[in-house]
């Protein structure tokens, strides 16, 4: 088994005020993120997803516990660029994370980072941007460039620097449904490459597409498994603040009728499905 | 109006102009400024207006677009030409009470007035044709010499590819801010001078709060893409000087020359 990122009981605390007792932002979690696998994390906010997804390519350095990507220890300071370029990271805020003001530029910024050749960091450039859709906008201002359009720029420059794995930090919670969608779809595309995808989300749709489910409450893990597995857990979601997927939402009273609907249904078309097989 | 100011803002493009190298065309602005200071008549401006003409041509950024910028500094502006207009003494012209309008500051006003519009779209052709990364790149470029000096030639540059990203989206962020304060009853438009300045604060306070949370994030997301200062860096588009260069440096030194020409014999 190959595993590109290996959690090992991460404690990460910090302190919000000066002299006041620590906060646990994450408690005890362990998790193994297999190459080219495809998980989610969900959790309401405050739930510690964020600030687990930060320790995976050492923005945040465990308080206790290890934390290995890529087979280096994010706590030793002699690979954090070897790190960083394996796990790429993609933030909630499309505009707070673009740094030039030209498309291709902000592109370029990753590889040029890591000293790529520039004939190089040109080719790259232009394979990241076609694979985010977004090639034709290549001389635009990001300004000029709606969110999903903005955060797919920011993914492209995250490709350019051609890491194993990327991080994805809710990058779909500020954009509109159509955003959303092209995101999502391209998310789905590199893993589909062969890029191992972590996805923090609170859409519980989003997160049934995963291969993985990791439910985080109050900085611990209150269910891991396969989307089946886990949102089957109807309690462990609801004490977890959180709510369950449409689909599978429906199925589930459906079933509380007496309404003989199989188990295990995510998608709405899997619903339909099995609606229009009753008799 | 906050949309307006098109300082600092690049207009896409593929022409000559566009094309020479960023510190070819910050030498060249800064000779144009100092052009524009030598000259000491208006024969002189129908040279330093040929020149600009030439290189708006050129560039094929529509006038209208050039000008937008002029509109932010168009009070400064008044404000220098009324003031030399009345202060100036001399051969009164026109007079209206304490008010004297004299042949001297006419001319002076007139004079000043054009010698700005001409340093502020000289100046502008400069951030207009040149993509701002090229812009800080040869900024970077031309202080890299005074590294040796311990002068931050790369951190500045840095420091302003990120101003000038996010000039428009602290802009955005005022406009939000504005609209957000107006719907609960802020009136920035009427009061006097001080009310207006007051009325400002409730806008300013968040906005400065909101540019940290930027910063912060920013700088985040550019630790996150393997930032380290310029260790270790390359550059997507390195910079050679080319035969277009050379020519453009050749025209910059006659046009200097013909304008020190022009102060001697006029």
């Amino acid at each position: 088994m190959d595993r590109i990122i290996c959690i090992e009981n991460l404690i990460l605390e910090y302190q919000a005020e000066e002299g006041s007792e620590p906060k646990r932002a994450v408690d005890d979690v362990s998790i193994d993120i297999e190459r080219g696998s495809f998980t989610a994390v969900i959790g309401r906010n405050g739930s510690g997803k964020s600030t687990l997804a930060k320790t995976m390519n050492a923005l945040l350095l465990p308080t206790e516990g290890k934390v290995y990507t890529a087979g280096f220890d994010t706590a030793d300071a002699e690979h954090l660029w070897d790190i960083r370029q394996n796990a790429g990271m993609v933030f909630q805020n499309p505009d707070n994370q673009l740094v030039s003001a030209i498309v291709e530029d902000d592109v370029a910024f990753g590889p040029e980072n890591i000293g790529v050749d520039p004939d190089q960091i040109r080719v790259r450039v232009d394979e990241a941007l076609t694979a985010v859709n977004m090639y034709d906008y290549r001389k635009k201002a990001p300004h000029m460039l709606s969110g999903g359009q903005k955060q797919r720029i920011a993914i492209a420059g995250i490709i350019a620097m051609k890491p194993a794995c990327i991080i994805f930090d809710e990058p779909t919670a500020m954009l509109d449904p159509k955003g959303r969608k092209d995101v999502l779809g391209i998310i789905h595309k590199l893993h589909d490459e062969g890029i191992t995808v972590v996805l923090i989300t609170h859409f519980m749709e989003e997160a049934a597409q995963a291969d993985t489910v990791v439910i985080l409450d109050n900085g611990r893990i209150a269910a891991k498994g396969t989307p089946e597995e886990v949102f089957s857990l109807r309690n462990v979601i609801q004490s977890a603040g959180l709510e369950m997927p449409f689909a599978a939402d429906v199925a589930d009273r459906l079933r509380a009728k007496g309404i003989d609907i199989s188990e295990g249904i995510l998608e709405m078309d899997e619903l339909v499905e099995a609606i229009c097989q009753l008799k | 109006m906050l949309r307006d100011i098109t300082l600092g803002q690049y207009y896409p493009g593929e022409s000559l102009v566009h094309k020479l190298d960023a510190r070819i065309k910050i030498i060249a602005t800064v000779a144009f400024i100092a052009a524009v200071f030598i000259v000491d008549n208006f024969y002189g401006f129908v040279i330093i207006m040929a020149a600009l003409a030439a290189v708006i041509g050129i560039s094929k950024v529509p006038l209208k677009f050039i000008l937008r910028g002029l509109k932010p500094v168009f009070v400064i502006i008044l404000f220098t030409f009324v003031l030399n207009l009345f202060m100036i003494r001399g051969e009164v012209l026109w007079s209206l009470g304490f008010l004297h309008i004299t042949k001297q500051g006419l001319h002076t006003a007139v004079f000043l007035a054009i010698r700005l519009i001409f340093l502020i779209i000289g100046s502008s052709m400069l951030t207009l044709t040149t993509r701002p990364i090229s812009l800080t790149d040869g900024i970077e470029k031309l202080l890299n010499p005074l590294k040796r000096f311990k002068v931050p030639a790369h951190e500045l540059a840095m420091m302003m590819t990120i101003a000038l990203r996010f000039i428009p989206t602290l802009m955005e962020e005022t406009d939000k801010i504005m609209k957000a304060q107006q719907a609960r009853g802020a009136d920035f438009e009427s009061g006097n001078l001080m009310r207006r300045i007051k009325a400002l604060i409730p806008i300013l306070v968040p906005l400065f709060i909101s540019a940290f949370r930027i910063a912060s994030d920013l700088a985040m997301a550019m630790e996150a893409r393997c930032y380290r200062g310029d260790h270790g860096r390359t550059r997507m588009n390195a910079m050679k000087i080319q035969k277009r260069d050379i020519a453009a440096v050749a025209l910059t030194l006659f046009f200097l020359a013909a304008t020190v020409a022009e102060r001697i014999v006029f």
